[in-house]
C-alpha cells in the first residue's frame, strides 16, 4: 500500500446529488456524497446494483447518462470547476486527463476498426502525440499490459481478440494519454476467474507505474480488496461508509457493510454419501455431442442423485451449457445417453412424453430474457401447472398463489404485474417458480446467480437449497463462481474442453491434490485477504521459473 | 407579401389542428374511464387530432347517405359548376355533385383500403411467423415465393393480375393484399427471428407448447410493436396503390365515388387555376397523416417506455 499523506488532492466532490427522470418527475440516484481522491490513489465504489456506483463514477468526469443530471454540490478536479467547466473544457479533459474503463470491452470498442487505429484516436485528437508516436506507444503499453504478440495484436479487430485480451487493450486505450484518472466500471465483471487475474495484475501494475489515480467500480469485494487503497460503499444513493482498504476489510463499522462481508462465507452442510445402488435421477452416459463437425462434449459422464446438487464448473467455451442442453433435448448427442431414473431419455425433446418434459425444468442466467416481457405473472408461472396438472380456474389460481408464496413474494400485489415492474432478483424468483410449478424431479439452474447482486443472489441460492430439501429436486448447477459451488454444491464436476477433468464430492474437490486445471481455477478464486493476488502472482512466477 | 400570407394561414391550420386535438382529447378523457382514460390522458396532441380525423372518417363513411345531400351516382346539374349553393364544392365532369362524391369515397376508398390492409396483415404475419418459427424447410419454400413475388415491381404486378382476373372490388382486394403481404411476410418473419432465440421461448418449447400456442402467446405479443407501426404505414401505401391503380383506369370503376378516380376525372380544371381536382387528393392525405400520427404514438408507448 503506498503512502498517500504527502500526495496532493485531484479530484473533490462535495455533496453530489444527482436526479434521474421517470414517469415525467425527477428522483434521486445520489443523495449527496462527498468523495476525495488523491494524486496516484485508488478508490473501490462498491455497492448492489442501483446503489448509484456508476452514476457517481461518471459524474466524475462531469457526466452523466441520458435523463441524469446533477442537481447540486461541486464538482473540483485539480483545480477546475466541472459543474461551471464548458462542454468544450469537459471535453478536452476527457480522454485526455480523466479516461474511463467500460464493463464490456466488448460492447464498447467499434468492432469496424483495429484496436491501434482506436488507440491512437484519443492522443492524436487531444494534440498529445503524433499518429506515429502513438502506434508505437501502443505497442509499447500493450507490452507492459501483458498482451501476447504486443507488435502485431492492434492490428487486429475487436472480435479477433479473447475478452480478456480486450479488457485489456481498453485499459491500454484509457491510459493513452496518460491521463491523471481512471474511472474502472467493473472491468473484470463479464471475465472468467482464471482471465480476471490477468487483467487485474495488468490494471494494478500499469496504475502503479504511471503513479494514476483510480476510481475503481465492482460488487466483487475480494476484487476490490486487492485494488484499493481505500473502500467506500454506496446503499442506496447514500454512502454507508468509508474506510482504508485493510481497515475496512478487518472492522467494519455499519451493519450493511457486515452484511456483505458476511455472504461468502455461508456454505452448505456436506450431506451423507448416496447409498450404493441407488438409481441416479439423471445419468448422463458416455455423451458426446458438438454442432457442425466439432464436437463440443467428449465423453462425458455424471450422475445426479435425488436432493443432490451437482455444480458443474468450468470456464465459458468448457461445455458446461452444452451439457445441459443435451439433457433438455435441445441437442441430441451424436453419441451416449442421458438416463431419467434409469430409463434412458428419447434423444430430441420434440420426442420426449410431456411428461418427461414435466420432470425435467431449467432455469436461466439471464431471467430479463428467460420470462416473456408480455405475460403477466399469473400466466407465466400459471402456465406449466395448467398444462402439465390441467389446473383450471381457482384451483390453478391457488397454486399460482402458493408458489408466489414459496418464491417469497405477495401474491396480491405480485401476481398481476410484468416482469418489468419486477426487480433482478424478484425476476430470477420467478423463473426458479415457473420451473417449481411444474413440480419436477431435476432442475437446471444455468448460471442463475451470476447476473446479480451478492446479497440477491444469496437469497436465491438459500431459497433453491429450502426448495430443495421441501420438494426431494435433484440439481445441476451450472456455475463459474467457487464461492456458489462452495455455497450449495454436494459433487462438483469440473470441465475444461468438453471434457471432465476430475469430478467428485464437494470436501475432496477443495482438497489437495488436484488436478492442475482445477487448481488452477481453484487458486484464481479471489480471497478478501488485501495481500492475496500479489502473493499469488508471486507463487506462479516462482513455480513457472 | 404572398409568401407570408400563406405562411400565415399554414400556422392558422396547425393551431386549429392542435386546438381541434385538444378539445377532442378533453373530451375523450371526460368521456372514457379505466385503463382507455389513463392511455388517453398520455396522448400528444397530434396523436388525438389523428384519432379526431379517423373518427371523422369512420363516421362519415357509415353514415354517408344521411350526410351526402345527393345520391352518389346521380347527375345533378351541369359539368364543373363553381361552388355554390347547392353544390357546396361544385360539380364533376360529369355535373355530379362534388361533395356527394367525396363523402362517399370515404366509404369506398377507405373501407377497401382497410380490408386490403387487414388482410395483407393477416396472410402476412401468420406465415412470417410460421416460418420463423418452425424454420427449416418451410420458411426456405416461403421466403423464395416471397422473394418471387417481391422481385416484380408492385404496380406493374398488380396492373397484370388485375388485367388477367378483372377489375372487380373483391378482385382488387385479393390482389393488392397478396402483394403487400410479402411487405408483411419479411417483416414478421425478421422480426420473429429475433424473438424465437429468446430464452422464453426455449422454454415454451421444452415445456412442449404447440405451434399456435408458441405464435400467438409467446411470439405475437411480443412482435407487435413493429407490426402495428407496419400497419400505418401499409394502409396509407394501400390507399395510394388504390388511388393509383384508380387513377390508371383499373382500380375502383366508374360510376362508383372513389378518391383516386376522382382526381384523374376531374384533373382537366387544374389547367384553369381551379382547387377542386386537388380536394380528394386532399383528403387522402390527411388520413395518412392522421394515422400515422396515431401510429406513431402507439409504438411510442408499445416501444416499452412507461406510461
Amino acid at each position: 500500500m503506498k503512502d498517500m499523506k504527502e500526495k496532493p488532492v485531484l479530484l473533490t466532490m462535495r455533496n453530489i446529488e444527482i436526479e434521474g427522470r421517470s414517469d415525467e418527475t425527477w428522483s434521486p440516484i445520489i443523495k449527496g456524497v462527498d468523495l476525495t481522491l488523491n494524486k496516484g490513489e485508488v478508490l473501490g465504489l462498491i455497492g448492489e446494483s442501483g446503489a448509484g456506483k456508476s452514476t457517481l463514477g461518471l459524474a466524475a468526469m462531469g457526466f452523466t447518462r441520458d435523463g441524469c443530471r446533477i442537481s447540486g454540490g461541486t464538482i473540483d478536479f485539480d483545480g477546475i470547476d466541472l459543474m461551471k467547466a464548458s462542454e468544450a473544457t469537459k471535453r478536452g479533459l476527457r480522454g485526455k486527463r480523466i479516461a474511463y474503463v467500460a464493463q464490456s470491452a466488448a460492447a464498447s470498442f467499434n468492432p469496424a476498426h483495429k484496436l491501434i487505429d482506436q488507440y491512437s484516436e484519443a492522443p492524436v485528437q487531444h494534440g498529445v502525440m503524433g499518429r506515429a508516436e502513438a502506434e508505437h506507444d501502443a505497442v509499447e503499453l500493450y507490452r507492459r499490459m501483458q498482451l501476447p504478440n504486443p507488435d502485431e495484436i492492434g492490428f487486429r479487430y475487436p472480435h479477433q481478440v479473447s475478452g480478456g485480451q480486450l479488457q485489456r487493450a481498453m485499459t491500454a486505450m484509457a491510459m493513452a494519454c496518460r491521463p491523471d484518472l481512471i474511472i474502472f466500471d467493473e472491468p473484470t465483471t463479464a471475465l472468467d476467474v482464471t482471465t480476471q487475474i490477468e487483467v487485474l495484475a495488468a490494471i494494478r501494475d500499469i496504475v502503479a507505474q504511471f503513479d494514476t489515480a483510480a476510481i475503481y467500480i465492482t460488487h466483487d469485494l475480494a476484487v476490490v480488496a486487492q485494488m484499493a487503497d481505500k473502500i467506500k460503499v454506496l446503499l442506496r444513493g447514500d454512502e454507508v461508509e468509508e474506510a482504508d482498504t485493510r481497515t475496512m476489510l478487518a472492522s467494519p463499522k455499519q451493519d450493511y457493510t457486515k452484511t456483505l462481508w458476511a455472504v461468502r462465507s455461508h456454505a452448505r452442510a456436506t450431506q451423507p454419501p448416496v447409498e450404493k445402488g441407488t438409481v441416479p435421477v439423471v445419468s448422463v452416459k458416455a455423451v458426446t455431442a458438438g454442432y457442425g463437425p466439432i464436437d463440443i462434449l467428449k465423453n462425458i459422464n455424471f450422475d445426479i442423485h435425488k436432493r443432490r446438487t451437482v455444480a458443474v464448473v468450468g470456464e465459458s467455451g468448457s461445455g458446461k451449457s452444452t451439457a445441459a442442453r443435451v439433457i433438455t433435448g435441445l441437442l441430441p448427442p451424436r453419441q451416449g445417453q442421458v438416463l431419467f431414473d434409469g430409463k434412458p431419455l428419447p434423444p430430441d425433446y420434440r420426442s420426449r412424453s410431456r411428461d418427461q418434459l414435466r420432470q425435467a425444468q431449467m432455469i436461466y442466467q439471464m431471467a430479463d430474457t428467460a420470462l416473456n416481457p408480455k405475460l403477466r405473472l399469473r400466466e407465466l408461472i400459471g402456465r406449466p401447472a395448467q398444462m402439465y396438472l390441467g389446473l383450471q380456474g381457482k384451483a390453478l389460481t391457488d397454486r399460482i398463489r402458493d408458489l408466489l408464496h414459496l418464491i417469497e413474494l405477495d401474491p396480491d400485489k405480485f401476481i398481476d404485474r410484468l416482469p418489468s415492474e419486477l426487480s433482478g432478483g424478484q425476476k430470477q424468483r420467478v423463473g426458479i417458480a415457473r420451473a417449481l410449478a411444474a413440480e419436477p424431479k431435476f432442475i437446471i439452474c444455468d448460471e442463475v446467480t451470476s447476473a446479480l447482486d451478492q446479497l440477491v443472489a444469496e437469497g436465491i441460492l438459500k431459497l433453491l437449497d429450502r426448495l430443495q430439501t421441501e420438494f426431494d429436486l435433484a440439481y445441476m448447477f451450472i456455475t463459474h463462481d467457487l464461492a456458489t459451488v462452495r455455497a450449495i454444491a454436494d459433487e462438483v464436476v469440473v470441465m475444461q474442453n468438453g471434457r471432465v477433468v476430475e469430478q467428485g464430492p464437494k470436501d475432496e474437490m477443495f482438497q489437495p491434490p488436484h488436478d492442475p486445471y482445477t487448481e488452477l481455477l481453484l487458486s484464481s478464486v479471489p480471497e478478501m485477504d488485501p495481500d492475496w493476488l500479489t502473493k499469488l502472482l508471486k507463487e506462479r512466477a516462482e513455480k513457472a521459473s | 407579401m404572398t409568401i407570408l400570407i400563406k405562411l400565415l394561414w399554414i400556422a392558422v391550420a396547425i393551431a386549429v389542428a392542435l386546438a381541434a386535438g385538444w378539445l377532442f382529447r378533453t373530451a375523450a378523457i371526460a368521456v372514457s374511464r379505466g385503463g382507455v382514460r389513463k392511455a388517453v390522458r398520455t396522448a400528444p396532441l397530434t396523436a388525438s387530432f389523428g384519432m379526431l380525423v379517423i373518427l371523422l372518417y369512420i363516421l362519415v363513411a357509415i353514415f354517408a347517405p344521411v350526410i351526402a345531400p345527393f345520391a352518389e351516382r346521380e347527375v345533378v346539374g351541369g359539368q364543373f359548376l363553381p361552388w355554390e349553393a347547392p353544390y357546396i364544392l361544385g360539380t364533376d365532369n360529369l355535373g355530379r355533385d362534388m361533395f356527394t362524391r367525396l363523402v362517399y369515397g370515404a366509404r369506398n376508398t377507405v373501407g377497401i383500403a382497410f380490408m386490403t390492409t387487414a388482410l395483407a396483415f393477416a396472410i402476412g404475419s401468420i406465415l412470417g411467423l410460421l416460418a420463423a418459427t418452425v424454420g427449416g424447410w418451410l420458411d426456405q419454400t416461403l421466403s423464395r415465393v416471397v422473394d418471387i413475388l417481391m422481385a416484380i415491381p408492385s404496380l406493374i404486378f398488380s396492373l397484370l393480375l388485375l388485367t388477367i382476373f378483372g377489375t372487380s372490388v373483391v378482385t382488387l382486394i385479393l390482389v393488392i393484399a397478396t402483394i403487400d403481404s410479402t411487405r408483411v411476410f419479411r417483416l414478421a418473419r425478421s422480426v420473429a427471428q429475433d424473438i424465437v432465440v429468446m430464452d422464453y421461448i426455449e422454454a415454451a418449447r421444452l415445456r412442449g407448447e404447440g405451434l399456435w400456442r408458441l405464435i400467438t402467446r409467446e411470439i405475437l405479443p411480443n412482435a407487435m410493436a413493429p407490426l402495428v407501426a407496419e400497419f400505418g404505414l401499409r394502409f396509407c401505401f394501400v390507399f395510394l396503390m388504390i388511388s393509383a391503380l384508380s387513377f390508371l383506369g383499373v382500380g375502383v370503376q366508374p360510376p362508383t365515388a372513389d378518391w383516386g378516380s376522382m382526381v384523374r376525372e376531374n384533373a382537366a380544371l387544374i389547367t384553369f387555376g381551379d382547387v377542386t381536382p386537388l380536394l380528394p387528393a386532399g383528403a387522402i392525405a390527411l388520413l395518412t397523416v392522421a394515422v400515422n400520427f396515431v401510429v406513431d404514438w402507439m409504438l411510442h408507448r408499445a416501444s416499452g417506455l412507461k406510461e
